[in-house]
């Protein structure tokens, strides 16, 4: 993929800017939430990576500041 | 307000290379920085043999902003840039220890930071991309925008912010550290489990809160401290002060960075001011930001230097109270009065509930995805899968990074839009020396040798250098030298600024 495309990828799916809406109560919008967070929930055993045992064993840093 | 607040951030970026026969970070980190520039995301591409001018002489302080200078020949030569980006839109990407890391350009208000800090993550991942396609085809590079591996090594976000050099540092350190301790329950990512020694727990509200050892202190590896003590002010010394603030974590939300900022920039002008003096002194702000870290409820109290007993809600509140008395009018812009809407928003959300905050704050949106995901499963808090999970809540790919994935299926809050976060990765903010940075490395590459946060180098026509001094943050914007930018060539520019050292630039 040539890097102008890639910057394309990375752009598409322009989403309108979501003001957080202060006068709407977090748990209207939970509902929604929670049904969407089950799509989620059945897709993130394929999105996370493989062999998480061995995954989270292997990543070792050496600290930073 | 005599000195407005400018803020930056910086950013470690956890790396990993899978399927490699041996982890070699700082080879990845390297790669990855260098990939960058072939990637031609920082076009014009020449930008990428500017160097990073590490001679921080800097006895060239004009108080009106720029001072030129001339020396005689190349001093060394360098090949730093070899591992050092100054990016056109004013930040700087490099290699630090064994993380890239990205540097925001200066920016005069806290949108700007979210902005160019997202702009960031954009960078990191174009870079990425680009540096997977140099691997074997079944490696992948993956990048972390966290800030620890669970074993006990820590990797940083610091925020810095430049202030008055008038403010006593004694001041600032008592006016200060108590919002520091309390801010993460705004602030934080979330973290499975406890490291370094703390009292073991299943989830805390902050990933790097076991990680400090002190109340003030120089060093930012070992034994590190809620306040650093670094005065590099990259800038006039006589007048100005960067406060170097290390004990943040990394973001994700969009609310957390842009509140991150705002909140912090808000207290330090307070501070300036002298309203807050020692109100809020804790008894053991070290043992305090570890048990706020663990109390997912924000309601336990903390015990203050006079014996009170205040929930972090409550200090955070009495901040914002003085927030709401004490700036004035022309201090009260309009990201300001956002900054101070949200962050009410917030602390009466958390007082009802943390959970009500699910789409908003990171370690609130980590913990319900943790919680529905251990429902489903029947995982305990130290399952592998749900340490996967916590670390990929902050893996930057858009196709695996859960948070991303969240915001993109609306999931979570947004401020910003795809659009202008691209254009920053191109632009600089306009309103600080950044302006002057970045479009210079966009308009004159090749006539630029090296380049710092304050000072930039050109390449005359006898092949001498002529070294510009950016003393002044709040100079170099559009307003001051953006007409001259665009109707000059290189060498008009150095004569320019150089023929009117008495001219505010």
């Amino acid at each position: 993929m040539s890097t102008e495309k890639q910057q394309e990828h990375l752009t598409r799916d322009v989403d309108e800017t979501e003001e957080i809406q202060l006068n709407v109560e977090p748990s209207e919008m939970d509902e929604e939430f929670v049904e969407d967070l089950d799509t989620l929930l059945d897709e993130i055993d394929e999105i996370l990576e493989e062999d998480s045992q061995e995954f989270v064993e292997n990543y070792i840093q050496r600290g930073g500041q | 307000m005599e000195i407005p607040i400018i803020m930056g951030t910086e950013t470690e970026y956890g790396i990993s290379v899978k399927n490699a026969r041996e982890q070699d970070p700082v080879a990845a980190s390297t790669l990855v920085v260098n990939a960058y520039k072939t990637s031609k995301g920082d076009a014009p591409s020449a930008a990428s043999s500017v160097t990073w001018d590490y001679e921080q002489e800097s006895p060239l302080v004009d108080a009106r902003g720029f001072l030129a200078e001339v020396e005689p020949t190349i001093s060394e030569a360098d090949t730093n840039s070899a591992v050092n980006d100054i990016l056109i839109n004013g930040g700087r990407y490099y290699v630090d220890h064994a993380h890239p890391e990205y540097c925001t350009p200066e920016c005069a208000n806290a949108r700007d930071l979210l902005l160019y800090e997202k702009a960031g993550e954009l960078i990191l991942e174009v870079s990425r991309l680009t540096a997977e396609r140099l691997l074997l085809d079944n490696q992948e590079i993956i990048i972390y925008k966290n800030n620890t591996d669970y074993k006990g090594h820590s990797y940083g976000s610091h925020e810095n912010y430049l202030m008055s050099r008038k403010v006593p540092f004694d001041t600032i350190v008592d006016g200060l550290i108590p919002f520091l301790v309390t801010r993460i329950i705004i602030t934080g990512s979330g973290k499975v489990g406890a490291e370094n020694g703390s009292d073991e727990t299943d989830y805390q509200i902050s990933q790097r809160a076991d990680f400090f050892e002190k109340e003030v202190g120089l060093s930012t590896m070992v034994n590190r401290p809620l306040i650093n003590t670094r005065d590099e002010p990259h800038a006039n010394d006589k007048l100005y002060r960067r406060l170097h603030v290390i004990v943040g974590d990394s973001n994700m939300s969009e609310l957390s960075i842009y509140l991150k900022a705002g909140i912090t920039s808000i207290v330090l002008q307070l501070i300036e001011k002298g309203v807050v003096g020692k109100k809020f002194s804790l008894k053991d702000p070290v043992a305090a930001i570890k048990n706020i870290s663990r109390d997912l409820s924000c309601q336990n109290q903390i015990e203050l230097a006079d014996e009170q007993q205040r929930t972090p809600i409550e200090v955070q509140r009495a901040y914002l109270k003085l927030a709401q008395q004490h700036l004035a009018p022309e201090e009260r812009t309009p990201v300001v009065e956002d900054v101070l809407e949200k962050w009410q928003y917030v602390l009466d959300n958390l007082e009802i509930d943390p959970m009500r905050l699910s789409q908003h704050l990171d370690w609130v949106i980590k913990k319900k995805l943790i919680d529905a995901y251990r429902n489903r499963h029947g995982y305990e808090w130290n399952d592998a899968h749900v340490q996967m999970l916590d670390l990929q809540y902050h893996d930057i790919r858009p196709d695996k990074g859960l948070y991303i994935r969240l915001l993109k299926n609306g999931h979570v809050k947004r401020l910003l839009n795809r659009e202008e976060i691209v254009h920053a990765m191109r632009y600089p903010p306009v309103d600080t020396r950044a302006y002057f940075r970045g479009t210079c490395l966009r308009k004159f590459p090749k006539h630029i040798y090296s380049a710092s946060w304050n000072s930039m180098i050109f390449i005359g026509k006898s092949g001498g250098l002529d070294k510009i001094m950016m003393d002044r943050p709040h100079f170099g914007t559009q307003k001051i030298v953006g007409e001259l930018l665009n109707n000059c060539t290189a060498e008009e520019l150095v004569k320019e600024i150089r023929g009117n050292a008495s001219k505010s630039y």
